[in-house]
């Protein structure tokens, strides 16, 4: 009896039981918000296609995605015989776990932060560079000359991008003077990043956001999964609930993608002008709005845009993204020099 | 023992050698729109060679013909190319006119002119929507589908049917026209006139669309006569070929209209041109719909129909190029042979001429403006 | 170019009496129709296609035809700049092991066409690069399209 008030007392004091009651909380939270995410994709896509969308399951068709889950969860897993086995199973995981361990360090409002380390961008970046070794592990394993294509694909499109997404995010750091989120929302008390940084900030911001929808294989830059070349790309051999993974990560990372953006170019969770100052739960809703109003731009690319050819993919990147940011990342560093930026 | 073997092959296998490799694109593939199979040699990316297996959706129409009287073969062409079923019917009983030397009220011409323009509308806007999704555009079908809805209510409602209609029987038409359907063509010509910008300010104008169709699947005028390319595929090439000009049937002699021709040959110019049909179709049509003589629909034929002794070869120009039809009679109340000339064959066996050398996104993009239709392939 | 000046044109093309004269006629077709013996086929051919004033450019229609005792195949041509149309036949008594030259050198659309017909007549094209079966499969037995083929499964014979 004793021992085991001993190990509780321990979880307690260790506050291991905090970790997991807080790691169980964004778990649920964020693959409802997911779920949530592909509904909105799908009002979204049809909205922009002369459709109704979805309406049936529950009111406005709101429990339409969560239907659809159980029937990815009730379905049963198939895989190719010559499936590579335990990097097949693997995958997935690998895809969705880093997806979810980004969402650990967003400040949604000035207290609600699981976890606060001073070298949060360079954090987020180490992680979403994680993501593409599921994917190139799914095409691989998955024995399929189409997924292998996708994966393949995926890591030079990754590779690529993940420069200009880094640079363009260096680009602000050298205006907050820290890696810390935190600490890079409240220097923007002082006016937004997008603000104080004007052009360069601005150019960053561009550039980030096109980095960022290739980084998350979306439409222009779904190269990877490009349904009417490649069938479904990496994921051609997944069913179920694996396949749901794989497609839950996607949305959660074009979360992400939009957050950091808020969180960088937008303030985060301060209000605009300070209007709601005084009510600090405020701020989840401002980030919220900030963050869904970035996710709706990057569904509106991918419902006008058609899709780049793998070569014009990487000739954007190499050829315009990259000069552009490295002159981009001087531009800024001379304004901060100067002291040109615009405080309010 | 095994894994002396095991590192044998390991070890020959590490030195990195470069190897092309094969591919099954299709019969279950989402550009492959239907059931062709394309067997795809590739070099990472690049294409290699490109050879169709076709056959899958084969029914042998031809030899079901020979068995069969000619007012049922028109009701097989409807399904080859499903989506001009009414130019495919128009050339079945054109042929059979012209063996019996039957001459056949204006009113039908006329008819029949407006409907198989409607067709190719209606083809061209299927195809323009597939054609964006092909490249990755995935609204354009939804916009494409709006439009061909309306045509096909039309035809919904003067023809009973929406895809295959059978509206034609040799010696005229099923039945009379609907009496709406003067006033829904009216309407739907300016309709139209206002969507088709509408189609250019969301695809054609993108630079990304662009830059994924300029230059690509060039095809040279010598070569697209060489191949016997026909229809938008053909003239994107340059090459003058409209069965309509040349060759007018039906009311086509009466109506002014400018063959839609390009000369650079690539994917943007096989796209642009069927832009331009959509609008010179529109003019046909509209030329046409105020005057559709009175008259009957139809001329009374023999119940069995006995061509006479003789080959006879009609052709028309449906959405996707030259159909023709080509029928040996003795004298019988069955052909003796019918051969479907099918455009979708001739334009599919360039498919490895000009595909070769680009990318995998080149061969779908290529594939989506030759507008293949399967069955018309297999027959 | 009518169709008078194209049988004087191309009959010029074979002086000699002693070699088979191609047989003209317009009987029971709208087209001027020109019938050959398989061994001028491809001399003939490429002359119709390379001579300035024929110059049937375009093959158009390429139709296999089992006569009964003999197999055929139909070409249509049409030229891209005089504009006529023109239609040479050639036959074949050779049931078992029907041998034609093949056309594809003049005309890559033959290519498939030709493929297609030897699918369904079993006629072989000479120097043909790739003959084999284009719509059945290679295990298919027989050729379908012959008027003395039979399945007693498939085909329903009226």
């Amino acid at each position: 009896m004793n021992s085991i008030s001993n190990i509780i007392d321990w979880f307690i004091n260790t506050g291991v039981l905090n970790m997991a009651l807080i790691a169980l909380i964004y778990l649920t939270v964020f693959a409802l918000l997911g779920l949530f995410l592909v509904l909105l994709e799908r009002k979204v896509a049809a909205w922009f296609q002369l459709r109704i969308g979805p309406n049936r399951v529950g009111y406005l068709g709101l429990f339409q995605t969560i239907a659809d889950a159980l029937k990815l969860v009730s379905k049963e897993l198939t895989g190719t015989v010559k499936a590579d086995k335990f990097l097949y199973n693997l995958a997935p995981y690998f895809v969705i776990v880093t997806s979810l361990m980004a969402l650990a360090v967003f400040p949604f409002t000035k207290d609600l932060q699981a976890f606060d380390i001073n070298i949060g961008i360079f954090f987020l970046i180490a992680i979403s560079s994680i993501g593409v070794i599921g994917i190139l592990l799914g095409g691989w394993s998955s024995n399929n000359k189409f997924a292998l294509i996708g994966a393949m694909r995926s890591g030079v499109q990754t590779v690529s991008y993940e420069l200009s997404v880094g640079l363009s995010l260096l680009t602000m750091v050298i205006l907050t003077g820290s890696l810390q989120l935190s600490e890079i929302i409240e220097v923007q008390k002082s006016g937004w990043l997008i603000v104080q940084g004007h052009i360069p900030a601005i150019i960053a911001f561009m550039i980030y956001m096109i980095a960022g929808t290739a980084e998350t294989n979306r439409a222009p830059f779904d190269m990877v999964e490009a349904e009417s070349e490649l069938g479904a790309g990496y994921h051609t051999e997944y069913s179920g609930m694996k396949f749901a993974y794989f497609f839950l990560a996607e949305f959660i990372n074009m979360f992400i993608i939009a957050a950091i953006a808020t969180t960088i170019f937008f303030g985060g969770w301060l209000s605009p002008f300070g209007i709601t100052e005084s009510l600090p739960w405020m701020g989840l809703f401002w980030f919220l709005v900030k963050t869904f109003v970035l996710v709706f731009l990057m569904m509106w690319f991918r419902w006008t845009f058609p899709r780049l050819r793998v070569d014009q993919l990487l000739t954007l990147e190499w050829k315009y993204l990259l000069p552009i940011n490295l002159v981009n990342l001087v531009l800024m560093a001379v304004i901060v020099w100067l002291n040109l930026t615009i405080q309010i | 023992m095994e894994t002396a073997v095991l590192n044998s092959t390991t070890v020959k296998k590490s030195n990195f050698k470069s190897e092309e490799y094969f591919i099954n694109m299709g019969p279950q593939h989402p550009a492959t729109h239907g059931v062709l199979r394309l067997l795809l040699t590739i070099d990472g990316e690049i294409i290699k060679k490109v050879e169709p297996d076709l056959g899958y959706i084969h029914r042998s129409i031809e030899k079901m013909s020979e068995s069969n009287s000619y007012q049922q073969i028109v009701h097989l062409t409807d399904r080859l190319d499903y989506l001009s079923s009414h130019i495919n019917n128009e050339a079945v009983c054109l042929c059979v006119e012209n063996a019996l030397e039957l001459e056949v009220p204006e009113r039908v011409k006329v008819i029949r002119t407006i409907l198989g323009e409607l067709t190719r509308i209606a083809s061209h806007t299927l195809w323009w929507g597939v054609m964006g999704m092909d490249v990755g555009a995935l609204t354009t079908y939804f916009y494409g589908f709006r439009d061909r809805e309306m045509i096909n209510d039309i035809f919904e409602e003067t023809c009973g049917a929406r895809l295959t209609m059978n509206y034609n029987i040799p010696g005229g038409l099923m039945q009379d026209i609907h009496p709406n359907f003067v006033k829904r063509v009216k309407e739907f010509i300016p309709h139209f006139r206002s969507k088709l910008p509408e189609y250019d300010r969301l695809l054609t104008g993108n630079i990304i669309f662009q830059k994924r169709t300029k230059g690509v699947g060039v095809l040279s005028r010598e070569d697209a006569i060489n191949f016997g390319a026909s229809g938008p595929v053909a003239r994107a090439s340059g090459y003058s070929c409209d069965v309509r000009k040349y060759h007018p049937y039906s009311a086509l002699d009466k109506v002014n209209f400018t063959e839609a021709l390009d000369t650079a040959g690539d994917s943007f110019a096989r796209y642009k041109v069927r832009i331009a049909e959509m609008w010179e179709s529109l003019n046909i049509i509209e030329q046409l719909i105020d005057n559709i003589p009175e008259g009957d629909f139809k001329v009374a034929t023999n119940a069995v129909i006995k061509l006479p002794k003789g080959d006879f070869y009609q052709k028309v120009e449906t959405a996707r190029g030259e159909f023709g039809v080509y029928i040996i009679s003795t004298g019988n109340k069955n052909p003796y042979r019918v051969k479907f000339r099918s455009p979708g064959l001739s334009n599919l066996s360039l498919l490895n001429h000009i595909a070769v050398g680009g990318k995998i996104g080149d061969l779908v993009a290529t594939m989506a403006t030759i507008d293949i239709v399967v069955p018309d392939i297999d027959r | 170019m009518n169709n008078e000046a194209l049988q004087q044109t191309i009959l010029s093309w074979f002086p000699d009496p002693e070699f088979p004269q191609p047989q003209f006629t317009e009987e029971g077709s709208q087209f001027l129709n020109l019938s050959t013996e398989p061994e001028q086929l491809h001399e003939l051919m490429h002359l119709l296609k390379n001579n300035p004033e024929t110059h049937f450019d375009y093959l158009f229609c390429l139709t296999g035809v089992d006569y009964g005792k003999e197999l055929g195949v139909v070409y249509h041509l049409e030229s891209t700049v005089h504009r006529h149309i023109m239609v040479v036949k050639v036959q074949t008594a050779d049931r078992e092991n029907p041998i034609l030259d093949s056309v594809q050198d003049l005309w890559a659309t033959a290519n498939f066409h030709e493929r297609e017909v030897f699918d369904f007549f079993g006629i072989k094209f000479k120097n043909h690069p790739n003959l084999k079966r284009l719509f059945l499969t290679d295990e298919w037995e027989g050729y379908p399209l012959r008027k003395d083929y039979v399945d007693e499964t498939n085909m329903v014979v009226k």
